[in-house]
């Protein structure tokens, strides 16, 4: 018996195993969510029910309905209502990806120097954490609005496209965490690791680039998790005030607006700003997969 | 003897700690090149403080402190000596070759020559075809000989070892013991060892240094006169009987036993 073969093919089977598993699992959940929302209308429609709302095709859409909207046309005659979409979730993807870019660096550089010089701790952290307790709606206008009359930097007069005023607003939503766990993360490196590099005389800078930033990626992959997610939520409220029709926003705004005539179209939008939140999510932890290597119970 | 042969030499060092605690009450010690000096009293006797001390890590309060014939920072700047801590302190994201060339990388060697230095090092601590792991996928026997081969990595005069094999297992440490001893005598480097174990000191050392307690003092110094090269007959040897009798006699006239109860009965701090 050849033992090598016997517990490679095993390993192999194993994987197999496994990713059966998780689509399994995946398989499972969705079939719960969906008979859950199909039961509860079923339910409420058949008894008549009124509270918390009226059950009806116009408030809770069959889900193969809503699925099904997503490939006829609209308005009639026109494209495909989930080719429109999926340019709209592109957009708002441009919008997210460069604001979650802008936020994770100005995030990052924050939580840097907060890290470094302690002192900054107490002075920076409050305004920090009071850009975080104003409504990112009443902060989105001023943003959008604001910088859409320019700015001028150096004598240079210069005025940001409109999504990149978006991409703004998905910053700010993206920096905090990423600050937060930067000055976290910057201070997790061991003791003892830090008594070795004094012991080869190593600057500060070689500490921070080979220590103390690797000490911190699973903190920053954490952070950067949820700034993920916010990038998009982000992204897709800060057009709501500019009058962008190009996004997910704008279509979310446009399909309220006649919600009553097609209530399908709200709820595919909300489908694919879903999809694009997970896939942002997904983005960041195949990047934790490629850059990280920790033990596997070390990844955040 | 010229004081050129003269590794560590510690002058009236002492070291308060902010509470007023006082660590280490003037100690003078001297190593010279070749010796292999353990330092071994009781927990509290600040021996680990000493190492650093010697490690220019932590700065004394009073008390000269020279390695290699400089000052103990200009030793450290000039990267005289290597360290290993009771733990082995990888860096889990490097892999094993990585990890020894941490310290190659401060020195600036490239890459041609870190690589050939690793292979040596890992051949060194018998772990060549390691070079690809990472830390956490090895014993922890094995990490602690990473460990060392990162700290012998560029030929320090002097090893510094904080209780190197006090977190592994009996078997293993006396294995690691050998290897050790095998290590600096092909190396040629002087150690300084701190441990808690009087069998792993005398069989280990050229000398024995015994700390006393709150402060810490210098209380005796014993010479080990085992002949080398040491093997694992040298632990039936009768003379090292005597010597371990003689340390543990040395380490009891400490009153370390006395302060140990005392402390044990006022309970935690």
């Amino acid at each position: 018996m050849q033992l090598g073969g016997t517990s490679s093919g095993a390993r192999a089977g194993s994987w197999a195993a496994l990713a059966a598993g998780r689509i399994a699992v995946l398989v499972a959940v969705l079939l719960a969510l969906g008979s859950l929302w199909e039961g509860y209308r079923w339910v409420w429609m058949s008894r008549g029910w009124t509270w918390p709302f009226e059950v009806s095709d116009r408030t809770m859409p069959h889900l193969h309905e809503i699925v099904a909207q997503l490939f006829r046309q609209w308005p009639e005659g026109g494209p495909v209502l989930g080719s429109t979409l999926l340019d709209a979730a592109l957009f708002t993807a441009k919008e997210a990806a460069v604001g979650f870019a802008i936020g994770a660096v100005v995030g990052f550089a924050l939580g840097a120097v907060i890290a470094h010089f302690r002192v900054l701790q107490r002075g920076l952290m409050p305004y920090v954490v009071a850009s975080q307790t104003i409504p990112i709606l009443a902060v989105a206008p001023m943003v959008v609005v604001g910088l859409g009359s320019g700015i001028t930097v150096f004598g240079y007069a210069y005025v940001p496209a409109d999504w990149l005023r978006v991409s703004v607003i998905a910053a700010y939503l993206t920096f905090f965490p990423v600050t937060i766990n930067t000055v976290r993360g910057l201070h997790s490196a061991d003791p003892l690791a830090l008594q070795l590099m004094h012991s080869y005389a190593a600057s500060r800078w070689t500490v921070l680039w080979k220590l103390r930033l690797p000490s911190a990626l699973p903190y920053l992959f954490a952070a950067f998790k949820i700034a993920a997610t916010a990038s998009v939520v982000g992204a897709i409220v800060g057009e709501l005030p500019s009058s962008i029709q190009s996004g997910l926003g704008g279509a979310i705004l446009n399909f309220n607006q006649y919600y009553s005539a097609e209530p399908k179209n709200l709820w595919a939008t909300n489908l694919v700003a879903a999809l694009l939140g997970i896939a942002f999510f997904l983005a960041v932890v195949l990047a934790e997969k490629v850059v990280v290597h920790r033990a596997p119970e070390r990844f955040a | 003897m010229s004081s050129s042969e003269l590794v560590v030499s510690l002058k009236g060092v002492s070291k308060a700690f902010a509470a007023g605690v006082l660590a280490l009450e003037s100690i003078d010690l001297e190593v010279r090149r070749g010796d292999f000096v353990s330092l071994i009293g009781p927990s509290g006797c600040g021996k680990s403080t000493l190492l650093r001390i010697i490690g220019d890590i932590t700065e004394p309060t009073s008390g000269e402190v020279v390695v290699n014939g400089k000052p103990a920072r200009k030793a450290r700047e000039d990267r005289d000596y290597g360290i290993v801590f009771q733990a082995p302190v990888l860096f889990d994201w490097r892999t094993v070759e990585r990890n020894i060339a941490l310290p190659l990388e401060m020195e600036g060697w490239d890459r041609s020559r870190r690589q050939a230095r690793i292979a040596e090092m890992l051949e060194l601590v018998e772990l060549t075809g390691f070079e690809k792991h990472y830390p956490w996928q090895l014993s922890g026997g094995m990490q602690q000989r990473v460990s060392i081969a990162r700290a012998l990595a560029f030929s320090p005069a002097l090893l510094l070892m904080d209780e190197p094999f006090g977190a592994l297992d009996e078997m293993t440490r006396e294995r690691l013991n050998l290897e050790l001893l095998r290590i600096w005598a092909e190396t040629g480097s002087s150690v300084v060892f701190v441990t808690h174990s009087i069998a792993e000191a005398v069989f280990l050392s050229t000398h024995v240094v015994v700390m006393t307690p709150r402060p810490g003092r210098v209380s005796a110094c014993v010479e080990i006169d085992l002949p080398q090269p040491r093997t694992q007959e040298t632990r039936e040897d009768p003379r090292f009987f005597e010597l371990v009798t003689e340390v543990r006699e040395a380490l009891h006239a400490t009153g370390a036993d006395e302060v140990e109860e005392q402390l044990a009965a006022e309970g935690p701090a």
